[in-house]
């Protein structure tokens, strides 16, 4: 097996680990959304990539057709999606809630009021 | 109708939910959630009646037979998992009424029930499904109900709590939806018992072990075993007290079974335990949480959090008695996941009285409590006697089961270092003491009357059940041995 033969899992890696750095090491929590929904979206592409096969058509049944791809990861992934964007959607309501009443959508400044909070409560 | 149980465990709360948005009217909707979950409570009896009479039902979604269509499979496991998840939240509900009219709005007390129930719909429907792929879309319809709920505590970090929870579990749920889809990969099914017949095939392929342990670190992610706990004190600490009664007692403890349903029954014991060094990893991961999660609970001054990083320390007992790969250790974790979920319903449940009355829950404003509000501190006392494991306490029991199986596994210094986790216990749940008895009352502080009746009577529902489970053993541990050999037994 070449390295091109399996490209599809070096995109999945590759946008996978992108996103998931950019949860980690951005701040910002809207940018810190948009790299879940990279991270999430990695695994929507490895679903349908491997529900691939070779020469098949889409699973639509014809008479001059007899090899279809796998039509069930692309239902799930539907499902999937769904839930990605009301993970969106709540992370987003969230940051509308936190900016205000933090005022602000930078972690570190969230986290220096959380202690400055927690200093004075003592 | 008898043989529509399995699905209508799920469907019920589910209904209720979006009926709650008619109700509207915030009285109105908790005594219909209220009945709706006693509902739940009644059919996951009448669930265990059936799984006694005619061993494991299958239910299919639709009439669809398994390969293709849903399939619900309810074994004695999942009955007593049903069964334990509703009752805590009926009774936790019966205390929602008083408590949540002093933390949340009046306008957003509806929200908070259909949130609820959604998280119970989710909660329940891991345990009742036999598909792995619905084990994820229920895994994801409580975790959003959940972090719906978490934001509504009245403190800001609450939000960030909930924001922190929402992408930590995101990220465990997508690992979990990557193990899922590996594991479709190379067997074509997602029926589980599909799954268990059809991986041993494949075992030795580098795509197993990599879904299993994609699935593996998202489940821990889930039940936040140590390190991967980090957000789950705030998300306690912040969130309204019901939604931390309900989530301490019962999230962790279903992902628990999540974890252990794929270990034992899909993946099996051979491939789990021989195959991989799980022994090693989830006992010393366990014992690390236990000794870590305890010492910084003994720092907290918010009594809460305090008792959020016991839960984290308890999950690891329940993660060592997996790890010791035992029946008598998985007896040890069944028997914790059950005993666990009882004490901390009645800690938090009793916290909520305080939050009701006092208003906070820094350790300095427990000062003379314990004369103010003597029903309610002792419901704390007792909780914290069992979390030590303390005889005559449920906590013993399962203590003694998982100490039992270390010293029979002849790891006796791992025996030690769990009773050394007890001797932590003792720490953290003597400030609570020494300064509710001991300290004179804050001098501003209004004399405080004892938590409505509303709170504690649920409150000492769980208390009562600590210290009768805690001398009748015979019932929780009967049924601990029986799913322990169920899950050893692999596929039936």
């Amino acid at each position: 097996m070449s390295f091109l033969e399996q490209y599809n899992y070096w995109i999945v890696i590759f946008l996978m680990m992108s996103g998931f750095y950019i949860v980690i090491a951005h701040g910002n929590l809207i940018k810190k959304l948009m790299g879940l929904t990279i991270f999430q979206t990695s695994v929507f592409i490895l679903y349908i990539s491997i529900s691939k096969v070779i020469g098949g058509t889409a699973p639509i049944l014809d008479d001059r057709y007899t090899i279809y791809s796998n039509p069930l990861p692309h239902v799930l992934i539907l499902t999937a999606i769904v839930v990605g964007v009301a993970t969106t959607a709540l992370g987003l309501a969230l940051a509308v809630r936190i900016k205000e009443a933090y005022g602000t959508v930078e972690e570190d400044v969230i986290q220096e009021k959380d202690l400055q909070q927690e200093g004075s409560a003592e | 109708m008898i043989q529509h149980l399995p699905i209508l465990q799920v469907i019920i709360p589910l209904l209720a939910a979006p009926i709650c948005f008619i109700l509207k009217e915030a009285r109105l909707v908790r005594w219909f959630v209220l009945i709706a979950n006693a509902m739940a409570f009644v059919i996951s009896i009448m669930l265990l009646q059936q799984v006694n009479l005619h061993g494991t039902l299958v239910y299919s979604l639709g009439g669809w037979e398994a390969p293709i269509g849903i399939e619900y499979r309810i074994d004695e496991l999942n009955a007593y998992l049903l069964i334990l998840v509703t009752s805590i939240s009926t009774i936790t509900l019966m205390a929602a009424g008083k408590s949540l009219t002093k933390e949340i709005p009046e306008s957003k007390i509806t929200y908070f029930y259909i949130a609820y129930m959604l998280c119970l719909t989710g909660l329940l429907g891991i345990v009742a499904t036999g598909d792995a792929f619905n084990v994820f879309v229920f895994l994801e319809i409580s975790s959003l109900a959940s972090y719906t709920m978490i934001a509504m505590g009245n403190d800001r970090r609450s939000l960030w709590a909930s924001y922190q929870y929402l992408i930590m579990g995101t990220i465990g749920a997508t690992f979990i939806l990557i193990g899922i889809g590996l594991m479709y990969m190379m067997t074509g099914t997602l029926n589980l018992y599909d799954l268990a017949e059809r991986l041993p095939e494949v075992e030795h392929t580098k795509t197993v072990f990599t879904a299993f342990a994609f699935f593996l670190v998202g489940v821990c992610l889930k039940l936040a075993l140590f390190p991967l706990h980090l957000w789950l004190p705030n998300a306690y600490a912040y969130a309204p007290s019901i939604a931390t009664v309900f989530l301490a007692a019962t999230a962790t403890k279903v992902a628990i079974y999540v974890l252990l349903r794929f270990i034992f029954s899909v993946y099996g014991f051979e491939f789990s335990f021989t195959h991989l060094p799980l022994t090693e990893i989830l006992v010393s991961l366990g014992l690390l949480g236990v000794i870590a999660a305890s010492i910084v609970a003994i720092y907290q001054t918010n009594v809460k959090r305090l008792f959020a990083y016991s839960s984290v320390s308890q999950i690891g007992y329940m993660i060592l008695g997996i790890g010791v790969g035992t029946k008598t250790g998985l007896t040890a974790t069944m028997l914790h996941l059950f005993n666990h979920a009882l004490m901390k319903s009645a800690i938090f449940l009793a916290l909520a009285g305080v939050v009701y009355r006092v208003g906070s829950v820094n350790i300095k404003a427990f000062a003379g409590l314990g004369r103010q509000m003597p029903w309610t501190m002792a419901a704390i006392v007792v909780g914290g006697l069992s979390l030590i494991g303390v005889p005559l306490t449920v906590g013993f029991v399962s203590k003694w089961y998982l100490v039992l199986a270390l010293l029979e596994s002849n790891m006796w210094p791992v025996a030690v270092l769990v009773l050394v986790g007890s001797l932590l216990a003792i720490a953290y749940i003597w400030r609570i003491v020494e300064v509710a008895y001991f300290k004179p009352a804050l001098q501003n502080n209004q004399a405080y009357k004892e938590a409505p009746l509303a709170i504690l009577i649920p409150a000492w529902i769980f208390v009562i059940a600590n210290i009768y489970f805690g001398i009748d053993t015979s019932f929780t541990a009967g049924v601990s041995e029986k799913t322990a050999e169920l899950l050893f037994g692999g596929v039936r």
